[in-house]
Parts: C-alpha cells; sequence; structure tokens
C-alpha cells in the first residue's frame, strides 16, 4: 500500500513572468534569467533580498548549474534546485518549490526556465543532448527530436487511424490562440490547407507539427498563501499535481505516457473530474504528444483523440481549450522555457490577466510537461491542476 | 528493387571537388564495442550474463537486473520495423548533402527497439527485417536494417554505397602485379566491376608467369613502382594519384629467418624497407590526394588496403624478421587509418595466415590460396570491414590471441603453429 501523498494545500502560485522571446540572441542565458528575476521583483514587490528559493530549468547554462546563477545574480538563497527537465521542468518546479514552501524550506521561490539560442546552438544541443542520443540516434540522420516524433506519429497513425489533418486542427487552433498573444513569435493567422501543403521536414511530421527554437524566459513565485494575500498578489493554488519517469519502458514504441498511471491519483486529489477542467495547456513539442495527453490524462479514450479533436474547438474562446498562448508550436520554444509555458499562461488564464484570450469562467486548469528524448521517447511526464483560491 | 548503379559521368574539370563532410563520429566508450564488432563485419550487443537480457542503447549496467557483467554477443538482427520515416532535412551536413534519407525503427526479436538506417528494398512498417552493423564514413558503427530477402544489385542501394568502398566503377591500384596474390587481386577487382585497375611492377625487364594474363585485360595498366625508391613512388602518384580511388599494398618481402639462423641484417633490412618504408613512401605520396578526393561523387575515393599478416599479432619465430616488419606496418597502419578517418577513408588491414606460395613452402596445410585472400578483400571493400583474418590458420591464430596472448606467444615459441 503506497502511501497517501499530502495535499499541496496552503501554497499559492503567482507572478507569471514571460521575458520576450527572440529567434536568436547573443546573450548567454544568464541574461535572460537575470530579466526574469528582475521581472519577478517588480511584479511581486518583493525584494531579492526575501527571495530565499529558488527552482532553475536551463540547457544552455553550461558550465554553470543553479548554484553558479546565485553569485551571479548576487542572490543569497536557502534552498535551491536545478531540474534541467526541459519539458516537465514546470511541473517538476512547481511540486519541488510547492514542498519546499510547505515545509518552511523556503518562504518565497523563485521558479525560473530560461535559455538562450545562438545561430548554432539548436545543433550543438543535439548531438550532444545525452549518451545516448550521441551514441544511438544523432548519428541517424541527425534529425533531432523531428525523426524521434515521426516514428512515434507515424506508428500512432497507422495503430489509431489519425489524420494529418487531426494534427493540423491542433495546431490552426493554437494558431488562432497565439494571435491573441502578444508574446507569440508566430503573428500570422494559419489555415488547415497551409498546414497541410506546409514542406516536409521528416515524414510524416511537416513544418507546421515542429516548435521554432528561440531564446526567451518564463518564471513566476510560490509562497504560502497568506504571504500572497498579504501582499495582494493574485494568485492561484495547486489541487493536485504528479509526474512519472520512464514509464511504459516495456513499449516498443511510444503509444502512451506516464500520465495514464498517476492521472486518476491525480483528479483524485482535486477532488475534479476531467470533465470539471475548463483549459488546458498541453505540452506541444508535436500534435501526437497533444492527442496522447488528451487520451493518457482521461479526456477521451486511448486512441479516440482523433474523434474528440474533431468533435471540439480548441481555442480559447472553443469547447476544449488548449494552450491558450498558442503554445510552443505557434508562441515559440525558449529552450527550457518551453515546459514553463503552460504553467504561465494557466496562472494568467486563472488569476484574470489573459486579456483578449482569456478563457470564460476559467476556475481549473491543468497543465501537463513532457520533457527530455534522451533516445527514442520523452521521459519525463507530469501534470498539475491549477484552481482559483477559495 | 535497387536500381542498378550506373556507370557515373565523367568529371567535370571546371567544378570543384565536393569535400567530405563527414556523419557524427562521437561515440562513449561504452558504445564503441559496436563498432569493435562492427570493424569485423558482426553485428553485436551487450547481453547481460546474469540474466540474458539483451541492452540497447549501450549502458554499463543492466536494465533488469542491474548486473555490471554486460558482455557483447552476436546477435541474428531479426526483427519487426515499427515505422519509418524520410529526412527531408537533417541538422547535419553529411545528411543535408545527401537528403532525402530514410530511417527506421526495428523492435528486434531480441529485446531492444533499435533506430536505423533503412535500406532502399525495405516496404512500409509494419515489416519483417534484419539489421546489421556497419561502419559508416566516420568509421563507426551504424545499425542498417535490410529486407528479409536481398536482390542482386542491394549493394549498390545509395545509403549502402555511403557505408561501403565497393569497388564498381573505382578505380584501383594494386601495388604489386608479380606474385600470384597480386594477380588474384587484379582479377577479383575486374571481376567486382572496378572501372581501372593500375597494377605496379617493379622490375619489368624480369619476365614472370602471369603478368601477361592480368595486362590484356582492358581495365589493367601495368605502371612502374618500386616501392624501395621514393622518387618512383612520388613519380607514380603524381601521374595517377589523383584518379586512384582505391590503394591496395600487396608489397611484400618475406623471409624465412628468425634472429639466429642468419648474420647480419641485409634480409631483415630488405623486409622493412618493402613491408614498413615502402607504405610510409606510398601512404605520404598517394595519401593526400586519396583524402581529397573521399567525397567525389558515387564512386569517389574511399579506401586503403594493407597487405599484413597473422604474424603481425604475434611474432612466429620461424619467420621472425618477417613477423617484425608486419607487426611494424601493422603500427603504422593503425596511424594511417587514424589520420585518413578524417576525410572518411577506410583503412581495412589484412591478417592472412600462410599463404600457400615458395615462401611458407614448408609450412604445413592448411594454407591460403591467393584467390581466397583477393575475394576476401573484394567482399571487405563490399561489406565495409575494416580488419580480416582470412583462412583457417589465421582464424585460429586470432582466436588464440584473443584468448591469451601469453599463451600464444609461449606456444609459438615452442613451435606450435
Amino acid at each position: 500500500m503506497r502511501t497517501q501523498r499530502l495535499s499541496y494545500e496552503g501554497v499559492a502560485v503567482a507572478i507569471p513572468i514571460t521575458v520576450p522571446y527572440v529567434r536568436y540572441s547573443t546573450k548567454t542565458a544568464h541574461w535572460f534569467v537575470g530579466h526574469a528575476l528582475d521581472a519577478l521583483v517588480k511584479a511581486s514587490g518583493i525584494p531579492k533580498s526575501q527571495i530565499d528559493g529558488l527552482c532553475l530549468s536551463s540547457f544552455s547554462l553550461v558550465p554553470d548549474t543553479a548554484v553558479g546563477v546565485t553569485q551571479h545574480l548576487g542572490l543569497s538563497t536557502r534552498w535551491l534546485d536545478h531540474m534541467p527537465t526541459g519539458g516537465a521542468s514546470g511541473v517538476m518546479c512547481l511540486r519541488r518549490a510547492a514542498r519546499a514552501v510547505q515545509a518552511g524550506d523556503a518562504d518565497v521561490v523563485a521558479c525560473i526556465a530560461a535559455d538562450t539560442n545562438h545561430v548554432d546552438s539548436f545543433r550543438q544541443t543535439l548531438g550532444s543532448f545525452s549518451n545516448f542520443a550521441r551514441d544511438a540516434t544523432y548519428p541517424y540522420g541527425s534529425g533531432g527530436p523531428n525523426s524521434i516524433f515521426a516514428f512515434i506519429t507515424a506508428h500512432y497513425m497507422r495503430t489509431f487511424g489519425a489524420k494529418r489533418e487531426d494534427f493540423g486542427r491542433i495546431a490552426v487552433d493554437q494558431r488562432t490562440n497565439a494571435l491573441q498573444n502578444p508574446h507569440a513569435m508566430f503573428k500570422k493567422p494559419l489555415t488547415l490547407a497551409e498546414y497541410m501543403d506546409a514542406r516536409p521536414i521528416s515524414d510524416p511530421i511537416h513544418l507546421f507539427d515542429c516548435v521554432m527554437p528561440c531564446a526567451g524566459a518564463e518564471a513566476f513565485l510560490v509562497m504560502r498563501e497568506e504571504r500572497a494575500r498579504d501582499l495582494g498578489l493574485a494568485h492561484a493554488v495547486i489541487r493536485g499535481a504528479i509526474e512519472r519517469h520512464n514509464a511504459y519502458s516495456e513499449d516498443p514504441l511510444m503509444v502512451r505516457g506516464g500520465w495514464a498511471i498517476d492521472r486518476d491519483e491525480l483528479f483524485a486529489q482535486a477532488g475534479a473530474q476531467p470533465a470539471d477542467i475548463d483549459f488546458i495547456q498541453t505540452y506541444d513539442d508535436y500534435p501526437v504528444i497533444v492527442m496522447m495527453q488528451m487520451e493518457d490524462l482521461g479526456f477521451c479514450q486511448k486512441g479516440e483523440a482523433s474523434d474528440f479533436v474533431q468533435s471540439h474547438t480548441m481555442t480559447f474562446d472553443g469547447s476544449f481549450p488548449n494552450n491558450t498562448s498558442g503554445g510552443q508550436l505557434s508562441a515559440g520554444q525558449a529552450g527550457a522555457a518551453g515546459g514553463f509555458l503552460g504553467m504561465t499562461e494557466a496562472l494568467r488564464q486563472l488569476t484574470d490577466s489573459a486579456g483578449p484570450r482569456s478563457v470564460a469562467n476559467a476556475q481549473l486548469g491543468l497543465v501537463a510537461g513532457f520533457g527530455m528524448v534522451t533516445y527514442d521517447r520523452c521521459l519525463c511526464t507530469g501534470a498539475v491542476i491549477l484552481g482559483r483560491p477559495a | 528493387m535497387t536500381i542498378p548503379l550506373m556507370r557515373p559521368p565523367r568529371k567535370n574539370p571546371v567544378l570543384r571537388t565536393r569535400q567530405m563532410n563527414l556523419p557524427p563520429g562521437a561515440r562513449g566508450r561504452v558504445a564503441l564495442g559496436l563498432t569493435a564488432a562492427a570493424a569485423e563485419g558482426r553485428f553485436e550487443l551487450q547481453t547481460c550474463e546474469d540474466c540474458n537480457s539483451v541492452q540497447y542503447p549501450p549502458r554499463e549496467v543492466c536494465h533488469q537486473c542491474l548486473s555490471p557483467r554486460l558482455q557483447w554477443r552476436a546477435q541474428s538482427g531479426a526483427g519487426v520495423l515499427l515505422s519509418s520515416t524520410t529526412l527531408h532535412h537533417s541538422n547535419d551536413l553529411f545528411f543535408r548533402e545527401r537528403l532525402p534519407w530514410t530511417l527506421g525503427m526495428v523492435h528486434l526479436d531480441a529485446g531492444p527497439t533499435v533506430m536505423t538506417h533503412l535500406h532502399g528494398d525495405v516496404g512500409t512498417a509494419p515489416q519483417k527485417v534484419r539489421v546489421g552493423a556497419r561502419l559508416d564514413r566516420a568509421g563507426q558503427a551504424v545499425l542498417i536494417a535490410y529486407p528479409q530477402e536481398g536482390d542482386a544489385h542491394m549493394a549498390d542501394d545509395k545509403m549502402l554505397r555511403e557505408m561501403t568502398s565497393d569497388p564498381k566503377f573505382r578505380k584501383v591500384l594494386v601495388t604489386d602485379g608479380k606474385t600470384e596474390v597480386g594477380q588474384s587481386l587484379v582479377k577479383a577487382l575486374v571481376k567486382a566491376g572496378a572501372d581501372i585497375v593500375w597494377v605496379g611492377h617493379a622490375e619489368p625487364w624480369k619476365k614472370l608467369g602471369g603478368l601477361e594474363d592480368i595486362s590484356a585485360l582492358p581495365q589493367v595498366t601495368l605502371v612502374p613502382l618500386d616501392l624501395t625508391n621514393g622518387r618512383s613512388v612520388s613519380e607514380l602518384a603524381g601521374e595517377i594519384g589523383g584518379k586512384v580511388d582505391i590503394v591496395i599494398n600487396n608489397a611484400e618481402v618475406h623471409r624465412n629467418f628468425g634472429i639466429a639462423a642468419r648474420r647480419g641484417t641485409d634480409a631483415a633490412k630488405a623486409e622493412m624497407d618493402i613491408n614498413y618504408f615502402g607504405l610510409l613512401r606510398l601512404a605520404q605520396e598517394f595519401g593526400p590526394a586519396l583524402m581529397g578526393r573521399s567525397a567525389d561523387g558515387e564512386t569517389g575515393a574511399s579506401a586503403w588496403v594493407n597487405l599484413l599478416s597473422i604474424y603481425a599479432l604475434s611474432n612466429f619465430p620461424p619467420h621472425g624478421t618477417f613477423s617484425a616488419s608486419k607487426a611494424a606496418a601493422h603500427s603504422l597502419a593503425q596511424c594511417l587509418r587514424a589520420e585518413m578517418r578524417p576525410a572518411g577513408i577506410r583503412v581495412i588491414n589484412v591478417f592472412p595466415g600462410p599463404l600457400d606460395d615458395e615462401w611458407n613452402q614448408q609450412m604445413p596445410p592448411p594454407k591460403l590460396a591467393a584467390n581466397t585472400l583477393a575475394n576476401a578483400v573484394v567482399k571487405a571493400l563490399r561489406d565495409g570491414i575494416e580488419d580480416i583474418y582470412p583462412g583457417d590458420v589465421a582464424q585460429e591464430w586470432l582466436e588464440r590471441w584473443r584468448d591469451n596472448p601469453k599463451v600464444l606467444e609461449r606456444e609459438l615459441a615452442a613451435g606450435g603453429g
């Protein structure tokens, strides 16, 4: 019998920050981390000296880690974590920061994900991303995650009968959302015809199935609810959170993610059902993974995500709002900040600061994470349900 | 079905010769076990000595039972192609220049799922395939999925041609045409579709049997080449160095002496002068041009073959000075391999057992026939193999050397060939 996990009650998540994305930057990751921390300080009114916890996610800090950043930024914390887990780092940072705050190990934790993108960064990152990538995937065409997710997508299409048009609906609706997000890199509407006609990258992956690497940062603060209330900070609360690593390794090719193992516990902890969720922020490195999240998080049955996306609109004002910021597919992927994008967007939705792309009467939002293609699939999955304070 | 390779058009001399960009060559130390096996034409994966689980990608500890006792074991390669993709974009220059490029994910019957290059004859997933390991142009092992049944032109597959040094339509230099081995090599290369075979002969006034036969072949041109003479090597390189795609250095001097059996160093010097310094002279003169043309179209420069000897691994005292010269040549060949790798030129070392020739007259059988050796060299070129040990004696000595080199040394000292 597994121990019943403690709830995340009493923890506030506040101050969603986006350091605007640029396609390429000559700055280092530290510049973006510094910018994010400065924005957190200014927006919260909490002086830097009172930020006593830091949870950092970045790929391009090398050879530095989070502790080097404390010296760079003149920050003295009593709690520190480094979470280089990319697309899952938003959920993972939040979970760790929340526990630190509950335990009293820290009062105010800055969660920051930041990466720079030099002209040749992406290529250099791919070949040295992991030992397994260096030995067993990069020498095969050097397509990076495009070819890995091409395998997964082709296999999913064959197994469950999904069509490119289904993936296209996800990309097109996210673009509609992005047009209401001033931070999004893509400013032009995308039609399904344009999606279908895009050039092939790694069949069946085409151009608009891929994210655009860029530089930028996302950040938020975690503290006790009383503190947030005292400071008058708009915030969300954590209703439930899960993570799982290296799940279903017996599947010869990825058809499901670790969310499926833990989702019942997630919803039970939140005291909610999938139908109660007002919006989701899925991890959209590729549309097929968005469909897997819809299935594995319980919004539809396995293999039925095609029908599900056909029967819903996924715009912020639609029947199933998904990635209301535009997601990485339309906002851009600022390295590890891509793993925070859903979190900052969910906070904006739940603190009434999402502007023209607000989801009407949003009370509960689900943010999912997915990260780290070390060999043939992403290893980390996570999800959190955020709500408005009672 | 693979479209047979057509004779490439004549090169346009006005255009710049394309430079080589190698595929990604970085590997961790453990993963080099795959390369070590592929260099000899085998597909091996780590297998747990405790629970028999097959591991991939290569690792330090068994993913099932955590045992560190992982041994490289031969694999059948049988599996099912689960998914495939054709790349139209790559982050690496080698592939970018060769797009589109097809890849597959194969679930091996032995357990793991492996990412592979995909032979053009493999159809759509799902279907049964056979996975093998090959050295790529960077000299590192990669996995390739083949159709279960191959056709006659399978080796002409565009992707495979990038990995191998098939003599078809290539221009080859064989450094010594006087010997039976040299003549067998020439015939085997012509049969394999070589475009031109230049054949060296050091002393044209000496009339030896067999040269007329091979010089009658339309692909063959006799060229003066004396490996003991730097000027001779240099002159020939000036003439044909820019056209040779494959160098096969089979010139050797072989005398049957140890140390005490002959006073003085003249015989040993003659062996070293051809077997070691001859290779050095040849490599200095022909190496740079070969390296400069390694990406020169479908039939660009691709390989360098050294005829060594199984005696290079451990000294055979009755042929003691010959063994030493071959050990020196082996060491130099490793240097040559390292220097040629950045250009993607494959250096193939051939370690035959005793040849059936006059210098092994007193050796008991089995002895290696010249045409068997020649066919083994052509097969190594076709299969992209780096080290070959043709013949039963070579195979047996190799096994004994691998098992325990000290024991082999004692056995050879006691006359146990």
